[in-house]
């Protein structure tokens, strides 16, 4: 840069430095703002709000009854296929006519109405033991024991016992004169199961019209349940809906409750200072040091639940008197704080009486904070819920919770594991949700709390 | 110190009254009658069962009974387990929860340290997001979630090796005792991860740090001695409650993995109302837990001078 180039005359002064050229905004503003330029905060909000609109409008749409049991559908994974064939009613076995082939075979077609097996005799054993698996049997593992057929029985085995419209394996063990299993000389075959319903039993389900014409062999739909069933036959879109209406319940409103009792609580503790203050806290110390899990199952147990009841309103409780020392001692800080401040002082030089200085100037100053305790607060009341329901210290049945549908779910996982996950995934979604919102709420809100990024 | 290790341990005893009051009121007003059941036959019965249990004195009498009994150590005897009593339980259940709790909060405390401060040396880079996208996973799910999938990778890995490496459920050994304890660890070790990235992120940005790395300290030595050092200050302040949080949340754990823990016991106490196991297991809870944050205390003063001032 040369010289001639430089200029060194005086700038003219501009008027137009000090002008704000954009609009101020407020706290609450600006805290949106962020809130918005953050896409995990408001991929959560939307789960959030969803979750919401699928619990209140859910039953709404999705019109069935949670209690009620479809005993044709039991433990139905998600999209399963619900078309059934019209059978005669079970007629018993004659047996009249011989089975054609060789080892073990069906009789007829297998159907949930019945599945019947025929053998061929073997010399050296006078008994046989029949087994039932839903896997392939491996060398020590045959399934469920259905029963023992004696030679003089003839070598023919109907099973009628629960059968579902799945796979099995069946095997038939020979027996030897001194009562040993000779696994050795087993025979398993694998049997796919028709699922069958009787015209009788069809019109009583509702399933046709009592006028139809339907004949043996046609096809009928059941019920649908898009997200399958439970061991019981209850539909599970619609048990999550009720039980996202009792988890959310508890989740949202004890935290709430909660959040503005420990609000209440710890802003009189911090105004008034002093005694006061000192012996507020220390009981709010004690509190805390109540093991949390074994005094919420000791309330659970003192509210007591009468035949009948959810055992919701118990949990709330409980949940209200153990939940609020965290938030109190939070605001007693922050109010303490806040006391000190000029704003304060001038507010009560000029004359305003404690209850105006609490309402328009702590409060009001401590509300980022406390959003977002209320939004941590819900996670944690979700997963108590949860822990309790599941360990049988929660909501009562038939009443529909996602942790006493996992409870239900985690018996036969191996099984039906639909049964265990989807409620999983809803108390993770829901968890995950909340812990992202918080997350992006304390960064937004309170500029000393924000996260090391 | 000492005067400060005084005060602490009776500010704990007052705790330990507080817990017990609340637990007896707690109990005395829970309805129903302990001797409802079939035992209290006749009138005569029944009075004699009710002077066994000291249920004929006055409350205030019962109250100041029970609260000696405490002091001296005695918890009472089962209702529902003739003539058992409940420091026998106590001590036969108690240490399969500590050895299960301990090994937990040592699963979470290593793995915590360690992932923090993975993340931290490689911040927004491949191996931070990996694991605190584990991290979100972890502070998200419940732990009888974890609890099955943990079971049933037990199962499927049995199951391909064709032996049984790991023991599915029960107790008994030292393998019984290894995936549940991770289980039950995996919550708390994921919150641990997160406070220690953060608290890691703290010190990388601290004078003394630079102040190493302008001497020409190596990288490893500065990891070691000055970061490290620092940044775990705050994770053992978190110890306490974790312990806390670890043995009380391991009902989920003992139940599905069936292992006869302290915490199965009180639910089944509960479910039984079994009043004197109840209170028993509540007061001991309560005091190891009060106990055990005075004492992580206490040492954070030993490896942190500048508390032990105040």
């Amino acid at each position: 840069m040369s010289a001639a180039e430089l200029d060194f005359s005086p700038a003219e002064r501009s008027t137009e430095a000090a002008r704000i050229v954009r609009p101020s905004l407020s706290y609450w503003q600006d805290a949106w703002r962020r809130l918005r330029q953050n896409p995990r905060t408001m991929t959560s909000l939307v789960i959030v709000i969803g979750l919401l609109a699928f619990t209140l409008a859910g039953p709404w749409i999705w019109r069935v009854d949670p209690a009620n049991q479809d005993l044709d559908q039991l433990s139905i994974p998600p999209g399963a296929p619900r078309s059934a064939f019209i059978v005669e009613p079970y007629r018993a076995w004659t047996r009249s006519a011989p089975v054609p082939g060789a080892g073990l075979r069906l009789a007829e077609e297998a159907s949930t109405q019945r599945v019947r097996l025929v053998w061929d005799t073997r010399e050296d054993s006078p008994a046989f033991e029949v087994f039932r698996d839903n896997y392939p049997p491996t060398a020590t593992a045959l399934g469920i024991p259905l029963g023992e057929v004696l030679l003089s029985d003839g070598l023919a085995f109907e099973d009628r016992l629960a059968l579902e419209p799945t796979t099995y394996y069946y095997s038939i063990v020979p027996v030897d004169a001194d009562n040993h299993l000779l696994m050795n000389a087993r025979e398993t075959i694998k049997v796919d199961v028709k699922r069958v319903i009787t015209l009788e039993g069809a019109r009583q389900r509702g399933l046709i019209a009592e006028d139809a014409r339907m004949q043996v062999g046609d096809q009928v739909r059941l019920a649908l349940h898009p997200l399958g069933t439970d061991y019981l036959g209850r539909d599970m879109l619609a048990r999550l809906m009720h039980g996202a209406r009792v988890s959310l319940f508890i989740g949202i409103v004890a935290p709430l409750l909660y959040v503005l009792l420990g609000v209440a609580y710890g802003s009189i503790a911090g105004f008034v200072g002093g005694a006061t203050d000192q012996l507020l806290m220390r009981f709010a110390d004690f509190v805390v040091a109540l093991p949390f899990l074994l005094f919420m199952i000791l309330f659970k147990v003192l509210f007591g639940i009468g035949p009948g009841e959810s055992g919701i309103v118990p949990m709330l409780v409980a949940l209200v008197i153990l939940g609020w020392p965290a938030t109190a001692r939070l605001v007693r800080g922050q109010i303490l704080q806040i006391r000190e401040e000029s704003y304060v002082s001038a507010a009560r030089l000029m004359g305003s009486p404690t209850g105006y200085l609490i309402a328009r100037h702590m409060i009001p100053n401590t509300l980022g904070v406390i959003l977002v305790t209320l939004t941590f607060a819900i996670p944690s009341a979700i997963f108590t819920e949860a822990f309790l329901s599941f360990i049988g210290m929660g909501v009562a049945p038939p009443t529909p919770s996602w942790g006493s549908m996992s409870n239900e779910g985690i018996k036969t996982m191996l099984v039906s594991p639909h049964e265990l996950i989807l409620p999983a995934i809803f108390i993770s979604v829901t968890v995950l949700a909340f812990n992202l919102l918080g997350d992006g709420l304390r960064d937004a809100l309170d500029a000393r709390m924000r996260s090391v990024e | 110190m000492w005067r400060y290790t005084f005060k602490r341990l009776i500010q704990g005893i007052v705790t330990v009254w507080f817990i017990a009051t609340a637990t007896f009121f707690v109990m005395h007003f829970v309805p129903g009658d302990p001797l409802s059941d079939a035992r209290a036959t006749s009138e005569q019965i029944r009075k004699n069962l009710e002077a066994r249990y000291g249920l004929d004195k006055p409350l205030a009498e019962q109250y100041y009974i029970y609260l000696k009994n405490i002091a001296s150590g005695d918890l009472g005897i089962s209702f529902t387990q003739q003539n058992r009593e409940v420091n026998d339980i106590i001590r036969e259940h108690f240490p399969v929860s500590a050895a299960l709790g301990v090994l937990a909060v040592v699963f979470a405390a290593l793995g915590g340290i360690l992932w923090g401060a993975l993340t931290a040396l490689f911040r927004n880079r491949m191996p931070d997001i990996v694991i605190m996208f584990f991290v979100v996973l972890g502070v998200s799910v419940p732990s009888f979630v974890f609890a099955a999938l943990g079971q049933l990778s037990l199962v499927t890995l049995n199951d391909w090796l064709g032996t049984s490496i790991l023991p599915v459920a029960g107790w008994g050994s030292v393998q019984h005792l290894l995936v549940p304890s991770l289980v039950l660890g995996l919550g708390t070790m994921a919150f641990l991860t997160r406070l220690m990235r953060s608290s890691m992120l703290e010190v990388t940005g601290a004078d003394y740090v630079r102040t190493a790395r302008a001497k020409g300290l190596n990288a490893t030595q500065i990891f070691i001695r000055h970061q490290l050092r620092n940044a775990i200050l705050p994770v053992v302040t978190v110890l306490g409650p974790a312990i806390a949080t670890i043995t009380t949340g391991g009902f989920v754990v003992e139940i599905v993995f069936a292992i006869p823990g302290l915490g199965r016991f009180f639910v089944q106490s509960v479910q039984q109302l079994d009043y004197t196991v109840i209170m028993g297991t509540t007061v001991f809870y309560g005091g190891f837990l009060v106990f055990m944050v005075i004492a992580v205390d206490l040492v954070y003063g030993l490896i942190d001078p500048r508390v032990r001032v105040r």
